[in-house]
Parts: C-alpha cells; structure tokens; sequence
C-alpha cells in the first residue's frame, strides 16, 4: 500500500533553510510543506503592502525557493506554503521567475487567496476587538482549509502559495488528496489533523525546544533536522528524521508537540474537522521512529476563525546594564529616576524590569537569591503618539550621563504595534479564489 | 519534590490565552500529577498573571495534564511589554511546583 512522504520544511518565518534542503535532497518526499505565517506576520505584511514598503509576500520566499526548488523538481516534491502572506498572487509570480532563473520549466505554481475579509467586518465587532478607543483595524484574514488546497493538487499543482491557511490543513490537504478521504470522514480528517499539527513547527518535533541538559538531553541540536511523516491510507503515520541529522525524535517529543498551542485536547478546531486527540498513542518503532495513531474527530465547527489585526501605536524600548559592586543598587536607583522622568506615562503603559532577575517570570513568580554580579535593566512603553516613544528612548539613553555610575550598554528601539484579536464569521461569507502562474 | 523531577512541559499562547502541558515522564507517575497538580493549586501559582480560574484537561493515554492560563487582553502575545510576551517561559514556573511524594 502507498505511504504519502511528507516534510516540514520550516516552523516559523524565520526557520533555517538548511535542514529542508537535506529533507528534500534525501527525505524522498512527495511534499515539503513550509509553515511561516505567525499570526501578526499578516498584519505586517498587509500594512506593508498598503504603504508599498514591499509586496507583501514572506521576505525569504526567494532564499526558500532558490535552496529548495532544484531539489524538488528533480525529486517530483511538492511545496505547500503559506509564504503567500498577504499577496499571494506576486508571491506565485516571484516564484515563477525563480523557477525560470533557475532553469526549470513547466512548473505548475498555484496562489490561493479570498482569506483577506477586512471588508466584512462591520465596525460593531470592530470596536468590540478594540481596547482602547485609539486602535484601528487594519487587517482581517480567515483561517481556510483545505479545499481550495485541494482544488490546486486536483489541477497539478507543483507549488501552491497561500495567504492565512490554517496550519494543520497545509499538511492534510495532500493526504485527503491522495487517499481520496472524503470531506466528512471525520475520524481521518482527525488523525491527519494530529500529524498535521505535530509537523507544523518543524524543528519543535526533533529535540527543538526541547532540551533540557542533565534532565533532557538531545544529540547535536546543533544540526537539528526535521521531521518527516510516512502516511498511511488509515491516516496512521510513522514520525521520523533522517538518519545523520541532529536532533532526536522521541514518545516525549511528540507528548510535547502534540499538546502544544491546544486547549481542550478533546476538541482541536480547524476549518476541516473538530479533532479529538485525547485517544492519540505514540508507539516508539525503531530509533527516531514513532508511529501516531488514534486522533479522531467531528463535525467541523461552522464559522470560520477570523485574526483581525487592529493597529495600537508605539512600543518603545531601552535597556541599560550595571555591572560589579552594587549593581542591584544602581539598577535600582535607575529605575527610581526613570520612573520619576517618566511620570506622566498612564499606570500599566509603563514597565520596568531587571533582565537576570525578574524580567521573564515577573517580580512575584521570581525566586531572587544572592546579589547579581551584573543586572540590565529594561524599560517599555506603549505609546499612540511616536514622538512620546522617542521621550522613552532618550531617557534610557540619558542614564548614561544623567544617572548612577557605570551605566553601560545602551539599546533602545521604537516600534509600531499591531494587536491582534480573533472574531468568527460563517463559511458562506468567504470565497477562496485560486489564480496559477506556469514558470 | 520538584515537578521537574517527574514531568515536562511546554507552553503555547494563543492571543490572551496560554496553555502549559505537563507530561510525566514514567506512566506510573501520572496519578501523583493528577493529584498533587490540581487546577486550584495551577491558579495560585499564577494567580498574579490570570483573570480567572485555570481550566485543567486530563489526557490520561498521554499521561499527561493541560493548563489553560486566561491573561488580561492588555496582556495578549500582541499587547503586552513584557520582555518575554508569549509568556513562553512559564513551564519552568511549573516545573519548580514542589509536590508532596508521600501518598
């Protein structure tokens, strides 16, 4: 019987390149699905795109496909990605220019759009998304499934670019479309679900995020690899990496990963099917091998998720580190002095923390022990006017000069702040468009 | 004893929501997470961070639990100034939960 290959070749905008060229060149794969769509990224990049700062698509769809795209052609891999971000369309055109560039022709490359719904947002819920009377809407995308991915792999599709997709169907619409599952077998559009969301952070399935020295250790995470699902017509899979790549692929990574970003493990919701993953079982196989089966599922909810992006003005920044005797002290003393310069900022649009001590888990959840041989201290603000954000930064930076002894360090930054928020909105109202480039 | 000793974590957030997985290592200790880490002793811990009581979900074939942590929307991944604004870090919090072994 056929098992489907499919690779994760990236967890995040940012993820490194190298590990899914090592999947593509040796994973034999049938598809190489890169996730790089965080929730704000879209906002950004439909701001972006409004002010014609760039087009609008991921900024390393070019690095991507260059590494990637010679390897699986000559493999016959598919690429699935939401690197479409806000402009799928020229994200699918780019891509046909690389690919000629490149030397190949006749790919088949399909954009998916229709997931930009700012227009049927009404201001009621607007304002209800709002916390603050100043922020503005800017963007609105719906989470899509997989059909209009399904409409793309029914036309051959090579490469197909999305904007906002739902992570888990990036990797399920190539299973229901090879195995031919219909759109109601509840159960297997669960269990491809489960695979789909254990591949979609990449790295986070192999030993990413993982280690723990001493308590969980895991081999040369320095040349992690990714994972790769060998998917079966049950929609059981095997989970694995290549043999030679970093990292280790584990019953306890796969616990980690599958619980990750979940609330109700009983009722996971997608555009395609409300999965249950309370029955999963994780059965180790050989080394880096580990079968998933049990996921189940139901009737996918009826609305579609909508991430609305509402524009909240400024977060500003700076940061100056005390170091030697009496570091704590002058901190300390730096902190009283900005929050005295700083008054007229509102209570709660102002933070300070000492970075070593308290900065991640708060001043209440920190167990403080012996003085600290160095402390840096952050200041953050949240601003609707910018120039009030530069008044921040150059009190920071004034600490130098204007406050204790042996400041040092000083970083400061300003930027712009879009909140996001999620609404709902019923299928009806949406329809994904599919446009197709050939290279 | 340290949850550390017997569990691991991971956090996710999802807007004003985070949720924090607490998985034990051996099957057998499953039970003492589920007694020893109940949802009132989860919403103490974090009682300075959460708007309201935290939701527990039981996934016994994991042996695992999930916490469900409710911030301030002013805290939401996208809204909050804090250093570390996924709140990612907060399964070490978890983890340094000192459990009574003794049945």
């Amino acid at each position: 019987m056929k098992t489907l290959r499919i690779g994760a070749g990236a967890g995040f905008a940012g993820d490194r390149i190298d590990p899914a060229v090592d999947l593509v060149r040796r994973g034999s794969l049938d598809y190489l699905v890169f996730e790089c769509l965080a929730e704000r990224t879209i906002a950004l990049a439909q701001l972006s795109r409004r002010i014609g700062r760039n087009p609008g698509f991921d900024p390393m769809l070019r690095e991507r496909m260059e590494a990637v795209l010679p390897h699986c052609a000559e493999n016959r891999t598919r690429i699935i990605s939401n690197m479409g971000a806000a402009n799928p369309r020229a994200a699918a055109s780019e891509t046909a220019a690389i690919a000629r560039s490149l030397g190949l022709t006749g790919l088949r490359i399909a954009s998916v759009a229709g997931d930009d719904v700012l227009h049927l947002l009404s201001p009621d819920l607007a304002s209800t998304l709002a916390i603050d009377p100043r922020e503005q809407l800017v963007s609105a995308n719906a989470y899509l499934g997989i059909e209009p991915l399904l409409e793309c792999l029914g036309q051959q599709a090579d490469v197909i670019l999305t904007g906002r997709v739902a992570d888990p169907s990036l990797f399920l619409a190539p299973m229901v479309h090879e195995f031919g599952w219909a759109l109601d077998d509840w159960n297997r559009l669960g269990q491809g679900t489960a695979v789909g969301h254990l591949l979609e952070c990449a790295g986070q399935l192999t030993g990413g995020y993982f280690a723990d020295p001493g308590v969980k250790d895991v081999p040369d995470l320095a040349h992690l690899g990714f994972p790769l699902a060998e998917v079966e017509e049950s929609g059981e899979a095997v989970l694995t990496k290549l043999d030679g790549a970093g990292g280790a692929l584990t019953v306890d990574t796969c616990k980690e990963q599958i619980l990750y970003e979940v609330h109700d493990p009983s009722r996971y919701l997608t555009p395609d099917v409300t999965a249950d993953f309370t029955g999963i079982h994780f059965t180790p196989l050989a080394r880096d091998r580990i079968r998933v089966s049990g996921a189940r599922g139901s009737q996918r909810p009826a609305t579609l998720k909508i991430s609305a992006g509402l524009y909240a003005g400024f977060i500003a920044e700076g940061q100056i580190s005390y170091a030697g005797p009496g570091s704590l002290a002058r901190a300390t003393l730096a902190r009283d002095i900005l929050q005295a310069r700083l008054h007229w900022i509102p209570s709660g649009d102002l933070r300070i923390d000492f970075i070593g001590l308290s900065a991640i888990h708060g001043e209440a959840l920190s167990v403080l022990s012996c003085d600290p041989y160095e402390v840096r201290l952050r200041a953050a603000a949240r601003f609707f006017d910018g120039s009030e954000g530069r008044r921040l930064v150059q009190e920071v930076e004034s600490l130098y000069v204007n406050g204790p002894a042996g400041g040092a360090g000083v970083t400061t930054s300003l930027r712009e702040n879009i909140a996001m928020e999620p609404a709902f909105l019923s299928r009806e109202s949406i329809t994904p468009t599919i446009a197709w480039e050939v290279a | 004893m340290k949850l550390r000793r017997i569990a691991h974590a991971r956090t996710g957030d999802k807007g004003n929501l985070l949720n924090i997985s607490l998985i034990a290592f051996r099957e057998e200790d499953y039970s003492l997470l589920v007694e020893r880490v109940t949802a009132e002793r989860v919403s103490q811990l974090f009682a300075p961070l959460i708007t309201q009581p935290v939701d527990r979900h039981c996934v016994p074939g994991l042996g695992a639990l999930n916490f469900v942590l409710h911030r301030p929307r002013t805290e939401s991944v996208t809204r909050s100034l804090a250093l570390d604004a996924h709140s990612k870090a907060l399964s070490f919090v978890l983890l340094n939960l000192d459990i009574d072994e003794a049945p």
